[in-house]
């Protein structure tokens, strides 16, 4: 044990100091000096590890960007596939290296763009994606076996990642060669981003299937996308942000074992999605500590053997919610901090939101300004010089045991509950969540907490950006696309393969196979989740606020 | 009319959008405000809101969109209510909403749209200023 150091104050502090309480967005206090002694007992080589080794606080590779920067993967999608085909042909052209697929609301329902609940949504929010045909249109002229995709899709991501398959086949890839991730994290969405089809049971039996569907036969893919990122979103704090994420982890790990998966196969297939908020200290610590703690989880509780699987791989977005729609272009500045400090916190995959996106979804200016934002981080500033390179300091090594500790009483907490869905059927992190959300607001209100442009500083704005309109002919020309589709399929097929996958949700099968010869017949995103409807029952929750 | 009953307001979620973070903080401060409030939950169609705003009899509709599908479904749900002679049903609305289509929803008959920034103390205050009891206006309704 090294003998702790006291640390005196220095005087100048206490006088003088502003009027203000000092602490995190999410309200953790700060002191005005870490020194010697900070953090109290800290042992490096417990604590910190080297890159690449565990527990991997300074990064899960050992040369990190000196080896390969960070994907820059940014999130897209809006109109038809040939919109967003279009779109992502731009951003390859201007250095995008991993696409990012975003479907449209009826899509991430499991509803077609011909649903009564889907008028006036298709096309709106993200790529209208109906059947196979789609699927296709939007990867013309992308070989899927050179980019890795990642998809964000969970309640039907089974049906969207058949289809992805199927485009792959056609293009004669081999499936052991796709790199990707799908979203397919059904516990966040009972928590946080609320599109789910099913009751939670049933879509984790969807999730086990598929994890291993992938062991065998889509051994590089990422299975899960674990996400914090919506949670954050729906205004928690960062603790809780990484304690729910984790505890959602671990929920799948479990679920894995209990479905008779081996461990050291699908844990190394497991990836982390996290937000990348405004305060930037609070962030970098949040993500150094959700690699610590996720690596004693894996090794130290469900004793993992292959050290892949006690890595944490995260890909980031920075904090759509941090965002302002007064002068938008105050965002760039947001989003190169909080790209900073995603950066300094080791990510493997980054996002960074365009200026625009509290207005509408990005124009191509404003996306290639957020991309190139990226690439200045990396190629001009010299972060990717060194590993971690505010490991070591007092400040930052106090606040990440702060994280960790603020996290670990949530796990046990959950854990006493008996793991995260009875968490969820608790409304437990929910009523958190709501909790910590008004609580914020009220902050705002009483400008405790300052944004920039809404409460304080709000004079004058900026000239009207250009902003994206997505009209109603992408609705028109999808709900024609799917027609056809609907004509020309061979019907007697699909229903063969909807009765085999019904068939198999009733027993153990697995539903995976059968999803895909369901796709491969055109059936829709709609079809095939209602198939599974009949099955599964569908999902009412009853709202805390 | 009963001088002691509260304003009665629908929150409420049309259409497959489960971003509710907006329209929970709301009726969280609705209800901190002195209001009765209801929450329809996620995932409503302007049917069932309708159909939850006049069998719960409330003064307001508090619509949250964020989906970019406010210009089909606000005047969707005024000609429900309308069609249901319960058109002196307020609307409010909130979430992503540009703008430049906040005067076109006011004249389809939407009362007001908060847009992000600002405050639960305004929109309360709105409310307590713009939402009568419903049933005080009965005598005074134009043929709706």
């Amino acid at each position: 044990m090294s003998k702790t150091v006291k640390k005196q104050p220095p005087k100048t502090h206490r006088k003088g100091e502003r009027d203000l309480r000092f602490t995190t967005i999410s309200d953790m206090p700060i002191e005005a000096l870490y020194g010697p002694g900070d953090p109290p007992d800290f042992n490096p080589d417990r604590n910190l590890g080297q890159p690449g080794q565990y527990p991997f606080t300074r990064g899960i590779h050992e040369n990190m960007y000196r080896g390969r920067v960070w994907t820059m993967r940014q999130f897209a999608g809006f109109g038809t596939a040939s919109d967003t085909n279009n779109r992502y042909k731009y951003l390859l052209e201007h250095g995008t290296t991993g696409l990012s697929v975003a479907f449209d609301l009826p899509t991430l329902m499991g509803v077609d763009s011909d649903h009564p609940l889907a008028l006036g949504e298709v096309g709106k929010e993200g790529v209208a994606i109906d059947t196979l045909a789609d699927m296709e249109t939007l990867f013309v002229g992308i070989p899927l076996e050179q980019i890795s995709t990642s998809m964000t899709i969970n309640a039907p991501a089974s049906v969207i990642f058949a289809m992805y398959l199927a485009v792959a086949e056609k293009q004669g890839a081999s499936l052991s060669s796709l790199r990707g991730t799908l979203q397919n994290d059904i516990f966040k969405e009972f928590i946080a981003q609320k599109e789910w089809i099913y009751p939670p049971r049933p879509h984790l039996r969807l999730i086990t299937d598929l994890m291993g569907f992938c062991c065998d036969q889509v051994p590089q893919w990422n299975t899960i996308s674990i996400s914090g990122y919506h949670i954050r979103e729906a205004g928690s704090t960062a603790v809780q942000e990484l304690a729910f994420t984790l505890a959602d982890g671990i929920g799948y790990v479990q679920a894995g074992i209990h479905a008779g998966l081996d461990m050291e196969v699908f844990a190394p297939r497991l990836s982390f999605f996290f937000n990348a908020h405004s305060d930037f200290f609070e962030e970098i610590a949040k993500l150094r500590a959700a690699r610590r703690i996720w690596a004693r989880i894996m090794r130290e509780r469900f004793g993992a053997k292959d050290p892949r699987a006690w890595k944490l791989r995260m890909h980031v977005q920075t904090a759509g919610c941090s965002l302002t729609a007064q002068q938008p272009v105050n965002n760039v500045a947001r989003v190169t901090v909080q790209a900073l400090a995603a950066v300094l916190g080791g990510t493997q995959s980054l996002h960074t939101n365009s200026m625009d996106e509290t207005l509408c979804l990005p124009t191509e200016h404003a996306v290639r300004v957020a991309l190139r934002t990226q690439q200045i981080i990396a190629e001009e500033t010299g972060v990717t010089n060194t590993v971690d390179p505010l490991g070591g300091s007092y400040f930052i090594e106090s606040l990440t045991d702060r994280v960790e500790e603020g996290a670990m009483a949530y796990i046990r907490q959950i854990d006493e509950m008996g793991g995260i869905i009875n968490a969820i059927e608790a409304n437990y992190p929910q009523k958190e969540i709501a909790d910590a959300s008004f609580h914020y607001q009220q902050q705002i209100d009483a400008k405790e907490k300052v944004m920039i442009g809404i409460n304080r500083h709000t004079g004058g704005d900026d000239t009207r950006p250009e902003v994206l309109t997505i009209g109603p002919e992408a609705e028109e020309d999808q709900l024609q696309r799917l027609r056809e589709t609907r004509r020309n399929r061979d019907q007697a097929a699909l229903d063969r393969a909807l009765a085999n996958l019904k068939a198999a949700a009733r027993g153990e099968d697995n539903t995976m196979p059968h999803i895909m010869d369901a796709v491969r017949a055109y059936g829709t995103v709609g079809e095939i989740s209602d198939a599974l409807k009949e099955i599964f029952g569908s999902y009412q929750e009853t709202s805390v606020f | 009319m009963n001088p002691e009953r509260k304003i009665r307001l629908l929150v409420g979620k049309v259409g497959l959008d489960g971003h509710d973070r907006g329209a929970k903080v709301i009726a969280r401060a609705l209800r901190d405000g002195g209001f009765e409030v209801i929450y329809t939950g996620l995932h409503q169609t302007p049917e069932m809101v309708v159909q939850t705003a006049i069998q719960e009899d409330v003064d307001a509709l508090c619509l949250s969109i964020l989906s970019g599908a406010h210009m089909t479904l606000f005047p969707r749900v005024i000609e429900l209510l309308r069609a249901q002679q319960a058109g002196d049903i307020k609307i409010l609305g909130g979430g992503i909403i540009p703008d430049d289509d906040i005067p076109r929803l006011k004249e389809a008959g939407v009362l007001e749209i908060f847009t992000p920034g600002a405050t639960l103390t305004s929109i309360v205050q709105f409310v307590r200023d713009n939402v009568p009891p419903r049933h005080l206006e009965e005598t005074h309704v134009q043929g709706d």
